[in-house]
């Protein structure tokens, strides 16, 4: 009925993959390091939990310095490692590497939800607007710093998603019912009317049109682990929560009415996942820019090799997304001139997503 | 042990009821006032035109949010529209029409979705549940392809598919909504066949069904939305009458019954024909002999031509009895098993002097009519319907057979659906005749020797 033991096998393969990919991600670069290297320096950088201490921050500058308690932690390694090779690998390639397989993770799986719970092969993690909504906030930051109170750029694109979701949400429910197609067709609506915005904006930001369009475009250089401190949680957690709810989308598939007599809570179950699916996605982009196609060519790809069932599709794809990121990543890196990953990403999907169709591989959900 | 004693004190209790029911979408309302109440182990079928509300009432008693209702349902006693999903797909199951499945899901896993309102988020699943599947995979004969993707399927297997998950489902009230929609003939029996099997283990199913002979084929009950309401509620029988159906359907029907299994035929006529039909022996008079399902078919064929009939003699609770009240029909009717009267033998006898064509219809012969038979006149003009063989319905003995064997040879055979015709035949071939001959009649007494 239930075969925990194929989900695990698989969930194991891609985990393995994963790891391969992120070695040899590391590995390369304008300096070339050998994997064994590259897999202490690794293991250099794992360190685990040994006590509570006082922590300011630093992601988020809203009050100057807030102090609040965080884990100590020590490291468990200590490899012998050339100091060059551990500075490159572990300050500067695998904060980046990390933070690819995070957001690959969270866009992956977000995307498998859209296209479940959108009946709709087209749907994608940012329908209802929300990597329109981020780009509008990061955008907003960059052209008129002094406009948005809280200067960050990750905040200001979390929050602009989240509200652009929560306004496509409320413009499409109507007397407790919240209808797919009206809540894609609001989202198409809403992000028509952020773009403008977004152009506007562009239009008058003079010299920060530049960091502007590279956010847009989707980008991870100059990643560092506080990003990935940001974005990770929400992914391991929010996709943690979307697993508990497998089976109800699985029922989903079926349409609102027979879910609801085989007994699923259709519309609170569509406001649960919708709001952890934003939210993961949300946390991503915020910290990575716009990435395309992650979330819409994986969980297509896994629907192909697992099959439909939610059970499996969601684990699976969140892992060969982040495999698919960090290897789109390595490749917008490792050529002569650095390209946003966002390029990289849309130039091996789309061709990929054509591919399936022509071979009509890809048709429904 | 209270909830045991609470099961028992509450199974002889109607396992639906809805009262006063009104269903809207939004300021559209589809029925008002509908009351009520459905036994333990009925087969209940909804019917009716398109838009009548069936549909609508079947999610209603699902319990679900689409069209809002007001007043009342409860299935074992709990108010459906005050349940959570979960709680009301405890109780109710659906069968839907077709399915929005166009991926790849094993059969299997379509029909573990049944068992989605007993198991708990994060629990597997228990072995109940998977007996469950098993039998009801087993029941509806989908074991077979249980493995087989549920896009790779015939409509008719999916349909049982649908069926199975609902059985899995192991609720009490099982509602089919067109079950036979879009499936052939031999899977629309097969379909209806093991819902009927389903009632006889005391499962409680209402079906709302388009074909109106095969819901009265199978259901116990029929329930006829129209018009906004419940315009008939009852037996197959007292339910499908052609004015019944004419007034709910907007359409001329003709009733017949059908002689393989006895349950009521319906056939719409369009105006044009029925207008035709109508002329057609209008302002002859014809006399059928013959009681049960083929004397009432053949009675209502040869009402509905506008000949002016007559039928006689019957037992005054046959089927020919109550039809011929639902027709201008003149019925000659004694009491059940009296044999038929010196008085009601010379009435029918005159019936079928006068009239232009005598039909006999599947005759049954018992000593109480056997002199009837006797004394037909042999020039009489007369049609014959058989689907029995005259041995099943003689009960008179042998003599009997030697008088209907010289019947037989001076009638024209027709076929119950044929039987207008050869009326129209028999009144063609007699138009000189009856008048020139008219007078040559000789009384029925000297054309027999007793």
């Amino acid at each position: 009925m239930y075969r925990p033991g194929r989900i695990l096998a698989w969930s194991a393969g891609l985990t393995a993959l994963l790891v391969a990919v992120v070695i040899v991600s590391a590995a390369l670069g304008p300096v070339r390091i050998d994997p064994v290297t590259v897999s202490l320096a690794a293991l250099n950088m794992l360190q685990v939990p040994t006590g509570l201490e006082w922590r300011v921050t630093t992601a988020f500058p809203i009050s100057g310095s807030l102090r609040y308690p965080g884990l100590r932690y020590a490291p468990v390694f200590a490899f012998d490692v050339p100091e060059t090779s551990q500075t490159i690998v572990g300050d500067v390639r695998l904060p980046r590497i990390a933070l690819a397989a995070t957001v690959g993770f969270g866009l992956a799986a977000a995307g498998t939800v859209m296209q479940g719970f959108f009946r709709n092969p087209l749907a994608d993690p940012s329908i209802i607007g929300v990597s329109t909504g981020a780009a509008a906030g990061a955008v907003a930051a960059i052209a008129f710093p002094a406009l948005v109170p809280f200067g960050g750029l990750h905040l200001s694109a979390f929050v602009g998603a989240l509200l652009t979701a929560f306004a496509v949400y409320a413009i499409a429910t109507e007397g407790g019912r919240t209808p797919v197609a009206t809540l894609l067709l609001a989202g198409v609506a809403v992000q028509a009317f952020l773009g403008a915005m977004i152009s506007y904006m562009l239009v008058h930001s003079g010299e920060n049109l530049r960091q502007a369009v590279i956010w847009m475009m989707g980008h991870l250089h100059a990643s560092n682990w506080v990003d990935v401190q940001f974005a990770l949680p929400f992914a391991l957690v929010g996709v943690g929560l979307l697993a508990a709810f497998t089976r109800d989308m699985n029922v989903l598939l079926l349409g609102e009415t027979e879910a609801s007599q085989l007994g699923v809570d259709v519309e609170r179950t569509k406001l649960i996942l919708l709001v952890i699916a934003t939210i993961v996605t949300a946390a991503g982009v915020a910290v990575a820019g716009v990435i395309g196609f992650v979330g819409l060519v994986v969980p297509h790809m896994m629907r192909l090799i697992v099959g439909p069932d939610h059970r499996i599709l969601l684990p699976t794809s969140a892992l060969a997304g982040a495999s698919f990121l960090v290897l789109t990543d390595t490749i917008a890196r490792a050529g002569p001139a650095e390209v946003p990953v966002g390029i990289v990403t849309a130039a091996l999907g789309a061709p990929f997503f054509l591919f399936l169709l022509k071979k009509r591989e890809v048709h429904a959900v | 042990m209270s909830e045991q004693r609470d099961i028992q004190d509450h199974a002889h209790d109607p396992l639906v009821t809805v009262e006063a029911v009104d269903l809207a979408y939004d300021s559209l309302t589809v029925l008002e006032e509908v009351s009520f109440a459905i036994d333990r182990g009925s087969f209940v079928g909804l019917i009716g035109p398109n838009g009548a509300g069936k549909t609508s009432l079947v999610h209603a008693l699902a319990g679900g949010r689409a069209p809002a209702v007001s007043g009342r349902i409860t299935v074992d006693g709990q108010a459906m529209q005050a349940l959570s999903a979960r709680a009301s797909s405890r109780l109710v199951s659906v069968v839907p029409q077709d399915t929005a499945l166009s991926f790849s899901f094993p059969v299997r896993r379509i029909v573990e979705m049944g068992r989605h309102p007993h198991r708990s988020r994060f629990s597997p699943p228990s072995s109940d549940d998977q007996a469950l599947v098993d039998r009801a995979l087993e029941r509806t004969r989908t074991a077979q392809f249980a493995d087989r993707s549920i896009d790779e399927i015939s409509g008719g297997e999916r349909q049982r598919v649908l069926f199975a998950r609902a059985l899995a489902q192991d609720t009490p009230l099982m509602l089919l909504d067109e079950p036979t929609a879009s499936l052939d003939i031999n899977h629309q029996i097969e379909t209806l066949e093991l819902a009927r099997d389903l009632t006889a283990d005391g499962r409680t199913i209402v079906a709302a069904i388009h074909d109106l002979e095969l819901a009265a084929r199978y259901c116990d009950r029929l329930i006829l939305l129209a018009n906004g309401t419940v315009q008939a509620d009852g037996e197959p029988e007292s339910v499908l009458t052609a004015p019944a159906l004419e007034d709910a359907f907007d359409a001329e029907t003709v009733v017949g019954r059908n002689p393989v299994t006895g349950r009521p035929t319906v056939t719409a006529v369009s105006t044009g024909e029925r207008e035709a039909q109508a002329s057609r022996l209008s302002d002859r008079s014809v006399h059928v002999i013959g009681g049960g399902a083929g004397g009432a078919t053949v009675l209502e064929r040869v009402a509905t031509t506008g000949a002016k009939t007559s039928v006689g003699p019957v037992s005054s609770d046959s089927i020919v009895t109550q039809r011929a009240q639902t027709l201008p029909s003149e019925c000659l009717t004694t009491e059940p098993f009296a044999p038929v009267s010196d008085a009601l033998r010379r009435a029918v006898l005159e019936r079928c002097q006068n009239a232009d064509v005598v039909i006999v219809a599947d005759a049954v012969v018992t000593a109480g009519n056997q002199l009837l038979f006797e004394e037909l006149d042999p020039e009489m003009e007369m049609v014959i319907v058989e689907t029995t063989p005259f041995s099943r319905r003689n009960f008179a003995g042998t003599g009997a057979t030697e008088t209907y064997r010289s019947i037989r040879e001076r009638a024209v055979e027709a076929t119950p659906a044929g039987v207008v015709d050869a009326v129209e035949r028999c009144c063609i071939g007699a138009s000189g005749k009856s008048t020139r001959e008219s007078s040559d009649r000789s009384p029925p007494e000297t054309t027999t020797d007793d």
